[in-house]
């Protein structure tokens, strides 16, 4: 019978099914960090459990960290006491912690691949709804919630309903300048926010081909904002070069074995989706969002659409109301005061390096204040390597260090009320990057471009 | 037992007819540093419920005293963003044991029947109907009961039934949650273990 890549995965892990009801499903590698943690590490005292595999679960502190200064102790007391409670709860129960200072901290969707625990074929979990990042890999990784955080420590399991299929097929070429993160939102624009929820994507067409792994995280990142449980892309060369050598990958014969059983993994002639939609590469241009949820994005070049296009006519007028936006109003030239490069969606080197590309030997404009956080350590280090952080400094910007920042505002890096960010990150819900900030999602080359003339700008117009 | 057994309620309902609420908006992040599971009811609906200087904004149903009960009926694709299953805790801490939209994230509504918060998907047109109810008269009782799968507007004598697995209707009506079942295969998963090696 012909099988999904989904398929192949998912029906492989599956230790029961349950009639109407959710499939037990065993789940390979877990990560965790401090926020959506502790109240599981409670439940398992609650019910004197230990965890079952201590060395499929990975712990990072990344949503509440500071990203100036991770030297000195955090200032935020409650920020501190969550970090150290990941801390002690990893060393009580034997799971490696890589916290403040070790070099390979940083956000959770980040250091799982650049580390090579993110493999082709697993089942990956996490406490954080970019979990479907490590679907870049050809993995089924979605996020949860604290309850099933404690179910995968106590049982190294999770009792899950199958989600539908879906297929999205982006064929053709891209046009110059335009990068992944613009794929992502056309397709969520085309979509809606809630157009893929029930359904686990899989992205194909010479589109995703031709897309670095860096690339394909983004786009699979992406997926849960149009409500999808997840999205992957089948592994091929690029994920086999990406992952040899990496730590924790496998290593001589097992690396053998391995890349026999990933070519496997691939969607076969004639398999069904329970939906697809096909797009062409040529049709997209560099995206902007101007609402308040990720589906509200247009073309940069285009002005803000009627609310007649919209299904929701109140929600639609909440959202320009909060952005103070009109309808009809162009995007291109709007005064912005924030610039945001980082999160698990744009914070890795591949992004520092476009952002690089364009401000080398121009100058940040006075007017607008631009944070810069490296998705890693590791990272951190690359830009460093590369001479990426000369041409940032030679341009008047500042780096910081490593964590998920101002994309969730969860410690300082918040953006002021009333203030408008284009920010390389996921959501532009209200407040999300601070109470009253309103945030426009881009990719890093427009995110450069507008720090550098302090307003709206398309990247194709200055490079 | 993981929590209090659901069987048949009825109660008054409060009305939030916004598309597309978040789950940044049900509890904001700066809310989410707690290490226990407490208090997180007062911080429900934050940024929509208080001004920046922390006084209640009258406009919005939660602060409207009319409004009041253990249903929080909602607009369509509620729940949506991140995975935050402290947005559920607040909800039931706040005293909510119900929420009725016609379309659920799903992360949100998997999070809701881990805890014992009910999450009942109905028709648009139905929605309209309790929304129209309940902006008619605030004290109009509704009743959900669980066994028959009913959502009912006493009022009118109006029901429409709803769909939940029978495996979780189960949990709900015992409150059992996974981990007493997953407890029970600890056997079946270390077979599994063996397989996939890390």
């Amino acid at each position: 019978m012909a099988n999904t890549l989904f398929d192949k995965v998912w029906d492989s892990h599956v230790i029961e099914k349950i009639e109407d009801g959710p499939d037990v499903l065993f789940i390979d590698k877990h990560f965790i960090h401090e926020v959506t943690s502790p109240v599981a590490f409670v439940g398992l005292k609650n019910r004197g459990l230990k965890v079952m595999y201590p060395k499929r679960t990975f712990a990072t502190a990344d949503h509440n960290t500071p990203t100036l200064d991770q030297h000195l102790p955090i200032k935020d007391e409650l920020s501190a006491l969550q970090v150290k409670t990941l801390e002690k709860n990893c060393n009580e129960h034997g799971i490696d912690f890589w916290g403040l200072g070790h070099k390979k901290n940083g956000i959770v969707h980040v250091i799982g691949p650049e580390n090579g625990i993110t493999q082709p074929g697993l089942t990956i979990v996490c406490g954080d709804s970019h979990t479907s990042t490590h679907g870049a890999f050809g993995a089924i990784a979605f996020g949860i919630g604290t309850s099933e955080v404690e179910m995968v420590l106590a049982c190294q399991s999770i009792m899950q309903q199958k989600p539908k299929k879906m297929r999205i097929n982006v064929d053709g070429e891209l046009n110059r300048h335009v990068t992944p993160k613009d794929v992502a939102l056309f397709i969520i624009s085309k979509l809606s926010s809630s157009g893929a929820t029930g359904y686990f994507v899989e992205y194909s067409g010479r589109v995703f081909k031709e897309m670095s792994m860096e690339g394909r995280m983004t786009v699979c990142n992406l997926s849960i904002e149009m409500g999808a449980r997840g999205g992957m892309i089948a592994p091929d060369n690029k994920t086999y070069e990406y992952l040899k050598g990496k730590e924790y990958a496998p290593k001589d014969q097992e690396w053998d074995k391995a890349i026999k059983y990933w070519s496997s993994l691939k969607t076969d002639e004639g398999a069904v989706f329970d939906k697809e939609y096909n797009f062409k590469g040529k049709d997209i241009e560099p995206m902007i969002t101007y609402g308040t949820n990720p589906g509200m994005a247009i073309p940069i070049s285009k002005s803000i659409p009627s609310s007649e296009t919209s299904d929701s006519k109140t929600s639609y007028k909440k959202a320009l109301d909060y952005m103070e936006f009109n309808e009809g109003d162009l995007m291109i030239g709007k005064k912005i005061d924030y610039v945001f490069l980082g999160s698990c969606t744009n914070g890795r080197i591949e992004d520092f390096r476009v952002f690089a590309s364009l401000i080398k030997g121009r100058r940040k404009s006075d007017s607008v204040d631009a944070w810069l956080v490296p998705g890693s350590h590791k990272v951190l280090k690359s830009i460093k390597d590369e001479g990426i952080l000369d041409i940032l400094t030679d341009s008047g910007f500042k780096l910081r260090e490593p964590g998920c920042s101002a994309c969730l505002a969860m410690n300082d890096d918040k953006i002021p009320k009333g203030k408008y960010a284009v920010s390389t990150t996921n959501r532009n819900f209200e407040g999300r990057q601070g109470p009253g900030a309103r945030t426009l999602l881009a990719s890093p080359l427009v995110a450069a471009a507008t720090a550098i003339t302090g307003k709206i700008t398309d990247p194709r117009e200055i490079i | 037992m993981a929590y209090d057994k659901f069987e048949i309620l009825k109660s008054t309902a409060v009305p939030l007819n916004i598309d597309n609420v978040d789950t940044d908006q049900i509890i904001p992040a700066r809310f989410l540093k707690a290490t226990e599971r407490k208090g997180f009811g007062d911080n429900l609906f934050r940024d929509w419920r208080y001004n920046s200087d922390g006084k209640a904004i009258d406009s919005f149903p939660l602060n409207n005293p009319n409004y009041k009960g253990k249903i929080l009926i909602a607009g369509k694709n509620f729940g949506c963003g991140s995975s935050r299953e402290h947005a559920v805790w607040a909800i039931y801490d706040y005293g909510f044991r119900v929420v009725v939209s016609s379309f659920f994230a799903d992360i949100f509504k998997n999070n809701c029947l881990n805890i014992g918060v009910l999450p009942i998907q109905v028709s648009d047109s139905f929605l309209l109907e309790i929304f129209s109810q309940i902006n008619k008269n605030s004290e109009s009782l509704f009743e959900v009961n669980l066994e028959n799968q009913e959502f009912i507007i006493k009022e009118l004598n109006k029901k429409e039934v709803f769909k939940i697995s029978l495996y979780k209707k189960g949990n709900m009506s015992n409150g059992y949650d996974d981990i007493d079942y997953l407890l029970n295969k600890k056997e079946d998963i270390s077979r599994f273990a063996n397989k996939f090696i890390v």
